[in-house]
This record gives C-alpha cells, sequence and structure tokens, in this order.
C-alpha cells in the first residue's frame, strides 16, 4: 500500500464520473433533510401516527401527479378553508354565509364531500347547505337547525354527504335529472350532469348558510373537505397520512442511522485492528480471538432478539449496529497496520522513544484514512438496509416515520395486493438511491486506494 | 495443518457457548416469568377441574395456603426457585441445548402437528435449505462465469454492464424487491401463487411439485438481486491475478487468452471464490428470516419471525441455535477450503 496524499484523492475522485454521481446524489439527499427539517414543522413528523392528525387526509390516495398519464383525471382531494365570508343583517334576522368555490374537473365523481365547523352562538341558528353547479341549478342539501343553547356556546360538528337528509333532500329535487336517483350517494347526484349520470365538469360553489335571530352567531371554523382519489405529490396511506411527509423525514433519519453507525463502526474497528496489529504477539492473538467471536456471531437474529427484549428505540438499534459493525473492518486494519509497522519511520520513531499512542496516531492512522473513508462509504448502505429491513418485520422504532416503517405498515396493509404502488415504490427507491450515493462513492475511493482495481 | 484445524475447533466451540449464554441471557428473565405463570395456571386448572380439593378445606385462607404450595412445590422441582442465572441453571440450559433438547414450545407448532421444538426446526430447515442452496448454487454459477467474461474483456460494454448491475443491485434490499415481484408476478399479472407456502398437506404426492412452483419466485428474486455483486467480486479477483507475473509470462509464451482466463486465472481465485460461497451459503440462512417473511417461504427465517412475533422462547432459542451452528460451520469449512486452496495461510500462523 503506497501513500497517497490528500491532494491526490481529491483529483482522482473528481475524475471519476462515479464519485462525482455518489457526490451529487448525496448532495440533493442532504439538502432535501435540511428542507425537511426547516421546512416541515416538527410535530407533523410527531404526529405520524397520530390518525386524529390525518382525519381530513383521504385513505389510499394515489399521487395527483398521475392525472397527468391518465386520460381518465382522477378527482382530487379538496381541503377548502378559506371560504368567502359574507354577514348581513336584516332586522333580527342575521345571517352569515360562508361560500367555497371550486373548480371541478376530474372524469369521476368524488369519494364524498364534508363541511367541518365549529360555531359561536346562542339559542339555536339555522344552518342551510346548497351547492350551485356549472350549469347554474342550484341544489338544496342540508337545512337543520343547531342543538338549542341558552347562553352562548362553541359547537362543532362535521357533515357527511353520506348524511340521510341530505339524500332525502336531493330526492325532493329529482325533477332535475332524467335518471333514477335512488342507488346513487349524495355526491354522485350533487356533481352529475342532469341527463346522463356522468361528472360535470366546471365551477362549483357550496353555500354554507346561518341565520339567526336576535343574536350573532359566528362560524369560527369552516372548512369544506371533497374527498377524492388523489392527493399530494405522493399519495396516502390507509391511515391516511401524506406519504409525501414520511419519505421526507425518512431521508434524514436514514442518513443519521447510516453515517453514525459507519462512522463509529468504521473509527472502532480502526482503533482495535491498529492496535492489535501494532502491539502484536500475545495482545494480538487475544484481540484477534475475540474479533473472531464477534465476526461469528450471526448478526441479523441477533439484533432481532436486541431489539425485543432490550429496547426497539432507534438509537439503542444504531448502537447494537455499531457492535456488529466494526469487525471486518478491524481485521483489514490490522493486516496493513502490520505492514506499515515495518517501515524505517515507524522503527525510527520506536527507537527514539515515542509513546506507542502517539506512533499510533500520528504515523500509522494517517496512513489508513482513505481506505477509512472508503469503508465509511461501504458501511453506511449496509447500516440503512439493516435497520429498515428490521422496520420492515416490524422491530422498528415506530415513532420514527422510517422508509422501514412505511414498508412495514404497506406490507401490514396488504399493498402489494390492493395494488397500491405508491406505497410501495417510493421507500424502496429512496432506500436505494441513498446506498447507490454511498456505494458509488466507496466504489470511487476504493479504485483510488487498491489501485489494482483500476484497470 | 492440524494446530490450525484444532485452534478453529475450539474457537468456534468458544463461539457458539458464548452465543448460547447471551441467547439465554437475553430471554432467561422472560423465559422465568412465562414458566412461572404456566406452573400458576396448571395448579388453578387442575383444583377447579377436580371439585373435591376445594371441598376439603374449611376456610379461603387454608385453601390458598395450599395452592401456594403446591405451586412452591412445583416450582422447586423445575429448578425455578433458583434465578435463570445461577450455576446449575444455565449448565443444565446449555447442556441441554447442546443435546438439541429444546424443551416445548409454547405456541408453535410443527405441521404435523408436534409442538416438541426440535421437531419443528427439522421440519423448516430443509426448505430453508432448498430455497436458499438453490439460489446460491445458480447465483454462484452465473457469478463466475460472467465474472470471468468481464475480467476477460476489460471495459467491454459486458463487462460495464455487469459492473454498473452489481452496484445498483447490491443497494436494494431483497425483501423490496420481493415485494414488488408479489406485486407484479402475483397481482398485476397472476403467474405466480402471492404465498409460497404450498395450500396442500405435506402428505399430498403433489407436494413437492407445490413446493417447487412456490418457490419459483422467491428463487428469481433472490438470484436477480445476488448474482450481480458476485460477478463483480469473481471479475475483481480475476482482474488482480490477470496482473500477476505468471500470467504476463503465459501470454508471452502465447497461451490463448481464453485459456489463461478460464484454466489458470479462474483457478487461481478459486480460494477467495470458494471462501465466499462458504460464507454467502450460511449468510443467506440468516438472511432468510427477512425474505422468508416477505413471501411467507415456510422455512426457518419465517419461523423465526413468528417465534419473535408471538414470543415463543424455546423456539427462539432452538432456532437461534442451529443457525448459529449452520453459520459456524459454514465459516469453518470456508477457513479450511482456504487454508487447503492458499496454503500460505496455514503458514502463517
Amino acid at each position: 500500500m503506497s501513500s497517497i496524499s490528500p491532494q491526490e484523492i481529491k483529483q482522482e475522485f473528481l475524475k471519476s464520473k462515479m464519485g462525482i454521481a455518489g457526490i451529487t446524489i448525496l448532495a440533493i439527499l442532504v439538502a432535501t433533510s435540511i428542507i425537511t427539517i426547516i421546512a416541515i414543522p416538527l410535530e407533523t413528523f410527531q404526529q405520524w401516527n397520530n390518525p386524529e392528525n390525518w382525519i381530513s387526509y383521504p385513505k389510499v390516495a394515489t399521487p395527483v401527479w398521475v392525472n397527468f398519464f391518465m386520460t381518465e383525471k382522477i378527482p382530487e382531494h379538496m381541503i377548502l378553508e378559506s371560504p368567502n365570508i359574507e354577514t348581513n343583517s336584516q332586522g333580527t334576522i342575521s345571517l352569515t354565509s360562508h361560500q367555497f368555490g371550486l373548480i371541478f374537473e376530474y372524469d369521476d365523481f368524488p369519494n364524498d364531500f364534508i363541511y367541518e365547523f365549529s360555531a359561536e352562538y346562542q339559542d339555536s341558528p339555522l344552518l342551510q347547505m346548497s351547492v350551485i353547479r356549472p350549469d347554474g341549478i342550484k341544489l338544496e342539501l342540508l337545512s337543520t337547525s343547531l342543538p338549542f343553547s341558552s347562553s352562548k356556546t362553541i359547537h362543532s360538528e362535521r357533515i357527511f354527504s353520506t348524511d340521510s337528509t341530505i339524500k332525502k333532500n336531493l330526492s325532493l329535487q329529482s325533477e332535475i335529472f332524467t335518471f333514477d336517483l335512488n342507488e346513487l350517494s349524495s355526491e354522485d347526484i350533487v356533481f352529475s350532469k342532469t341527463k346522463t349520470n356522468e361528472s360535470l365538469k366546471g365551477k362549483y360553489i357550496f353555500l354554507i348558510d346561518m341565520y339567526s335571530v336576535n343574536s350573532q352567531a359566528q362560524i369560527i371554523e369552516s372548512k369544506l373537505i371533497i374527498g377524492g382519489k388523489a392527493f399530494g405529490l405522493m399519495g396516502t396511506d390507509e391511515l391516511r397520512r401524506d406519504l409525501a411527509i414520511g419519505l421526507l423525514w425518512g431521508t434524514p433519519l436514514a442518513l443519521f442511522i447510516g453515517l453514525v453507525v459507519a462512522f463509529a463502526s468504521v473509527t472502532m474497528g480502526l482503533l482495535y485492528g491498529v492496535y492489535a496489529g501494532f502491539k502484536g504477539k500475545k495482545t494480538d492473538e487475544t484481540m484477534m480471538r475475540f474479533n473472531d467471536v464477534i465476526y461469528a456471531l450471526p448478526v441479523l437474529p441477533f439484533l432481532i432478539i436486541l431489539s425485543v427484549t432490550i429496547s426497539n428505540s432507534i438509537f439503542v438499534m444504531v448502537g447494537f449496529l455499531m457492535v456488529f459493525g466494526w469487525v471486518g473492518i478491524a481485521k483489514v486494519a490490522r493486516s496493513m497496520s502490520l505492514q506499515i509497522k515495518t517501515r524505517g519511520y515507524v522503527d525510527a520513531a520506536s527507537m527514539m522513544g515515542q509513546k506507542d499512542s502517539k506512533i499510533i496516531l500520528k504515523h500509522i492512522l494517517p496512513q489508513l484514512l482513505p481506505y477509512a473513508f472508503a469503508s465509511i462509504a461501504i458501511s453506511v448502505p449496509a447500516a440503512i438496509t439493516t435497520e429498515a429491513g428490521l422496520s420492515f418485520l416490524g422491530l422498528g422504532d415506530p415513532s420514527f416515520p422510517t422508509w422501514g416503517q412505511i414498508l412495514y405498515d404497506a406490507n401490514t396493509f396488504g399493498a402489494a395486493a390492493r395494488g397500491l404502488w405508491w406505497w410501495i415504490m417510493p421507500p424502496g427507491v429512496m432506500i436505494a438511491i441513498t446506498g447507490l450515493a454511498f456505494v458509488f462513492i466507496g466504489n470511487a475511493l476504493d479504485v483510488i486506494v487498491n489501485p489494482k482495481l483500476k484497470r | 495443518m492440524k494446530r490450525y484445524v484444532a485452534t478453529r475447533i475450539v474457537t468456534m466451540f468458544g463461539v457458539l457457548m458464548i452465543t448460547l449464554l447471551i441467547t439465554v441471557a437475553l430471554v432467561g428473565s422472560n423465559m422465568d416469568t412465562i414458566l412461572t405463570q404456566g406452573i400458576v395456571f396448571q395448579v388453578r386448572s387442575e383444583i377447579t377441574e377436580d371439585p373435591t380439593i376445594a371441598e376439603s378445606f374449611s376456610s379461603v385462607n387454608e385453601f390458598e395456603i395450599f395452592v401456594q404450595n403446591q405451586i412452591d412445590h412445583r416450582i422447586k422441582i423445575l429448578g425455578l426457585d433458583e434465578p435463570w442465572y445461577s450455576p446449575q441453571r444455565i449448565g443444565l440450559t446449555m447442556y441441554k441445548i447442546l443435546l438439541l433438547d429444546f424443551g416445548r414450545a409454547t405456541f408453535l407448532t410443527s405441521d404435523a402437528g408436534s409442538s416438541d421444538v426440535k421437531d419443528i426446526i427439522f421440519e423448516k430447515l430443509p426448505r430453508t435449505i432448498l430455497l436458499f442452496t438453490t439460489a446460491t448454487i445458480i447465483i454462484s454459477i452465473i457469478g463466475i462465469f460472467l465474472g470471468a467474461l468481464s475480467a476477460s474483456k476489460i471495459g467491454s460494454i459486458i463487462d460495464r454492464i455487469t459492473s454498473s448491475f452489481a452496484i445498483i443491485s447490491s443497494s436494494f434490499p431483497v425483501w423490496w424487491i420481493g415485494m414488488l415481484m408479489i406485486f407484479l408476478f402475483a397481482f398485476t399479472w397472476q403467474i405466480f401463487p402471492a404465498r409460497a407456502t404450498p395450500d396442500i398437506p405435506s402428505s399430498d404426492p403433489g407436494y413437492i411439485g407445490a413446493l417447487l412452483y412456490h418457490m419459483t419466485l422467491p428463487l428469481i428474486t433472490i438470484v436477480m438481486i445476488g448474482f450481480g455483486s458476485w460477478a463483480y467480486l469473481v471479475r475483481n479477483f480475476m482482474v488482480g491475478i490477470m496482473q500477476e507475473d505468471f500470467i504476463m509470462a503465459k501470454k508471452t509464451i502465447g497461451i490463448s487468452q481464453k485459456k489463461i482466463v478460464y484454466s489458470h486465472a479462474l483457478k487461481n481465485a478459486a480460494a477467495p471464490i470458494i471462501t465466499i460461497l462458504a460464507l454467502s451459503l450460511s449468510g443467506s440462512l440468516g438472511g432468510a428470516i427477512i425474505t422468508e417473511a416477505v413471501f411467507d417461504w415456510p422455512g426457518m427465517g419465517r419461523l423465526y419471525f413468528e417465534a419473535i412475533t408471538v414470543m415463543d422462547l424455546p423456539v427462539i432459542i432452538g432456532s437461534t441455535y442451529i443457525l448459529t451452528v449452520f453459520f459456524l460451520v459454514s465459516i469453518f469449512i470456508a477457513d479450511l477450503l482456504y487454508g487447503y486452496f492458499d496454503p500460505r495461510v496455514r503458514t502463517g500462523q
């Protein structure tokens, strides 16, 4: 092994296409992580397992961009939160009106629509819901009075399109439609053409009017959800979670796991191996026997037992991965240090009475640094896939949305059987891309460190 | 050579003992709790089955004391009154395990209905060996030829494709590709079954055929992911050897490139190749846990996974032991083979 200066390594590295590709992917991943950490509030990630947080999202919706390739457009999920508010009072009667405008350009009916509101009122105001369709027809949906209260109160409610009164109101207006409404659900009627039961495209306005007598009533929160079958960049899963957020949070987590494990185990292995090789004799023998013992332990069964019996916290897991990661590197580092030890300058240094620790740190370790970097890069993918594998078996840390965890959920809910490709593909692709970046870097470094491979 | 083999055997046995000790230590306390609960349950149910015992006591207190005495008595017989880490108990446990006496499974049973851990394991083991050994053999054959081919034509299209395929395939987790394969070939195009467990009983004459049919999809997946890195490894060994002086000498004599690659260089690469073959055979057994869980292949890996899910401790201990033994034996064989093919190793120490 000849010594290479860092300058040469850098030059050689920049010459290799593979190395540059690896660095580029890595840079993109790091940028993604940083953007994720800054842009996505930490709560979303803590709320990952809280179903309450995802309630207004659709179930197993495809990514929105799928529509781009489809001739029949899939309805997108719409969450409308900022209505046009008008207030009007005539004498004793006051009216608050919330209007939601939406453009519906899809070839299928939405899944449902939900109006979610909370109102502050006294007595019992009247709530009316109606929709103005693109063809100008106004359909009355609902007319209901809110529960009576003698003092000022806040009432929250969700009105679902499956509500039987909505259906009843619609069938009262059945003369508008030329076909039989009996078997159809409300959203299939509201968004339907009058002649045939096909979706009617154009601008819809949902009107929510609240009438109150003698007192001021207010709608504090008001949200209209048009339940679609497509949502977000990456779609959603069975538990309505936005997969884009899970995938984004997975990036810094995977990089953290991979880099920490790789860095720590390479450092440990390097120090261990170099020390054993440098000391030689009995020390070397015993240290290498111990190394053999760890080397011969079956890693995956052990990781599984450890995660079941001790803890499945992600940090503990990182520790376990380190314990098994350093062994191979120690072997190579030992044989390298055996070679370097015989060089003249090491002898000279020890003759001059330098301390062992100084010789190791100053004269031997720097020689191994290129190899160390190559091994760090090569160990990262292994750490990431092992963690993903454990998570996939359901032994991971459920409080963190790692890619393996997402795939575990996908497998539990039978995503493959149901054809939910957007739940299976992206996490695996992310694992592979991250692995690939480090393998590229590692291989490029490896070629520099072991010139034999270059030809 | 003898000394070399002897030290290897001693190390191996030591590792086996340490693995066992760690496993027992990790699950020992849980095991005791489960066993004690089992005894309590057993005593209570015996008393409810036989009303005369309960009738023979005048007060509730007396009855409770009797029950407690019964429980204590049985705990003492089983030696559970001493903690699991007491030397006798650990010694006994490990001695039993060494003799393959793993006791009875708590929940799991073999397909034939036996709850003896040994029966369960020896029913599943051949299937794992069938799948993974077949896969490893196919992988190594493809890998060696592809590797030799690309080493003989460095920089050619074949070499580049092999190398890039190796690098790309090595960063995909096998189980994820497995999920995709199930998605594509079991549900989108219904060619292969999604679950790899044959649905006919093992006594049926068509069982082996069904097993092989169910094996196809996992086999294809494992081979697909595995052969690239094999080819790449073989290629790199060969490239190293092709630069040695004796190959140069053969080239100058005028022996054809083909003959050099396939007979001289490949022979010299045999030592590391065979070592890796042995190691990957054993490594595949460990990796089997996830792969079998994905494909639902009824082997050791899935058994291990099921045992972990329901915390069936005797099965966990037994499987870990068997997996470790296999792993160690193959490391041992790899070592011996390496020493055989490369005499420098033996004399070095």
